[in-house]
């Protein structure tokens, strides 16, 4: 940290990060300096330390499997973040993590917080660190082994609004910045719609599947330590659907926009993406598109 | 804004009051009697453009923990490989720097830094020092070529799928050990 710091203020003006995505701010904004104030996260405390919470109707036969879910509570802001522990019956649970999660709020603790939806892969709320791989619960498994703890965290280095529910402003900015629509200018030849081809069509498969989940983005490293300026996977993604769109007429300007040090750039194919994405996509295939383009174009 | 709230108001009123409107005093409508039962009194607070709101993000920032990241994250082939690209690319370039800093002084303090020499004193070493030593500077050397090799690929959009980074990975890591350990024992 100290020494990321240490090259902002010593790089020459021209390698400040030129910016493009997050307009609004970046101007002489304090944000960015809170950020990096508390990013230095605090460590939540591990559940040796805290109490362990029992589903009631644990009995002989209970097939029963722990969980540690980070809590941490807005109205108690100095009290530091812990790993709660609850452990369940998986008999009486359904297969995934989210059905675990909606059992102890239902049965176990009304308290824990957070977000869900659809119940099935398509909403995106529901992404979270589980054991480690950002994942949506409603699509893990609670893995079989009742002998293994799981252990379940918000979205890595996301602003915590409680327990599971991260912050997610910054990732919809960069999101708004992009321009995710189709931009033209020119009216289409019959006047109805604007065609495509279906070469032209296939192209947009495996980049409009994505569900914004920012599963991908906050597994990114680089996302993690410049999420400021950098775009991250998820939104590059969109920005590669709107770029490879037949349709759109404002290519140029699109990739222009991303033509700095930090918004495209900053991804050094680490791939933590493509690995976790939850929908089976390819953010690192976009990019490595958006950037091949970008080297061959002008 | 204002204007337009208060455009929209009257034409409310004046849709909602059409009967009443017929019947009333044109003194009572010039002093908006007509209309006192109509008036929402809500108290409404103005959150005005970017600047508040960005000041109680930044209120709740300064609250808010940030989610445990580097330290939680599963180990994975595709960062950990990532890292020790970038470990071994700085070990390198500053290995460089500091071996060709020294080469440049080492007459003026008396050093023996020529190749002959240095493979004299080298070679008297044990086995046992020799070889930690050796690997110690070629493996990273033989892995950050290799990998570079694997990321120069990406930039083609080729091999970047999640079975072949991993596959390639694997591979990086078994040909950089045999080319480091090959390296050492010449």
């Amino acid at each position: 940290m100290a020494l990321r710091l240490a090259t902002r203020r010593l790089a020459p003006l021209t390698f400040r990060r030129g910016m493009a995505s997050t307009i609004e701010h970046s101007k002489g904004e304090p944000l960015s300096t809170v950020s990096e104030m508390t990013s230095a996260s605090r460590p939540p405390e591990p559940p040796s330390k805290t109490s362990n919470i029992k589903d009631p109707g644990i009995d002989k036969n209970a097939k029963t499997k722990t969980f540690h879910i980070y809590r941490w509570n807005p109205d108690e802001p100095t009290a530091k973040p812990r790993m709660q522990s609850y452990t369940l019956d998986l008999n009486k649970t359904g297969p995934m993590m989210l059905d675990a999660l909606i059992r102890i709020k239902n049965e176990v603790d009304p308290t824990l917080t957070f977000r869900r939806s659809c119940r099935e892969g398509i909403c995106g709320s529901c992404a979270m660190n589980i054991d480690g791989v950002n994942t949506l619960a409603c699509l893990c498994r609670i893995p079989t082994d009742p002998a293994k703890a799981s252990r379940i965290y918000p979205l890595p280095h996301t602003y915590v609004v409680k327990d599971l529910v991260p912050d997610l402003t910054q990732f919809y900015k960069q999101y708004k910045a992009i321009k995710p629509y189709l931009q033209r200018d020119t009216p289409p030849p019959d006047g109805r719609e604007n065609r495509q081809s279906t070469t032209e069509r296939a192209k947009l498969d495996g980049l409009y599947e994505c569900i914004l989940c920012a599963c991908c983005s906050t597994s990114c490293p680089s996302y993690w330590w410049n999420s400021e300026e950098y775009l991250g996977p998820a939104v590059l993604l969109q920005s590669y659907r709107w770029i490879a769109d037949s349709r759109d007429e404002r290519t140029q300007q699109r990739k222009d926009a991303l033509n700095n040090s930090m918004s495209l750039y900053r991804c050094h194919t680490i791939l933590n993406c493509s690995r976790t994405c939850p929908k089976g996509l390819n953010p690192a295939l976009a990019i490595a598109e958006i950037k091949k383009s970008m080297a061959f174009s002008s | 804004m204002l204007a337009q709230k208060a455009a929209q108001q009257s034409l409310r009123r004046l849709a909602g009051q059409q009967h009443a409107l017929r019947l009333a005093t044109p003194a009572a409508i010039a002093t908006g009697k007509m209309f006192t039962a109509q008036r929402r009194l809500a108290a409404s607070q103005t959150i005005s453009e970017q600047s508040e709101m960005k000041n109680i993000l930044t209120q709740q920032r300064l609250n808010r923990p940030v989610a445990p990241h580097l330290s939680i994250y599963q180990a994975q082939i595709t960062w950990y490989l990532s890292a020790l690209n970038r470990i071994t690319g700085s070990l390198l370039s500053g290995g460089f720097y500091v071996f060709g800093g020294l080469y440049l002084v080492a007459p003026y303090i008396g050093l023996h830094m020529e190749s002959a020499a240095m493979a004299a004193s080298v070679a008297a070493w044990p086995l046992l020092v020799k070889l930690p030593v050796k690997m110690l500077i070629a493996w990273p050397f033989t892995f950050h070529c290799l990998n570079g090799v694997r990321h120069l690929t990406w930039d083609t959009t080729r091999m970047i799928t999640n079975r072949k980074v991993t596959q390639s990975g694997w591979v990086v890591v078994g040909l950089s050990t045999i080319s480091a350990l090959a390296l050492c024992f010449m």
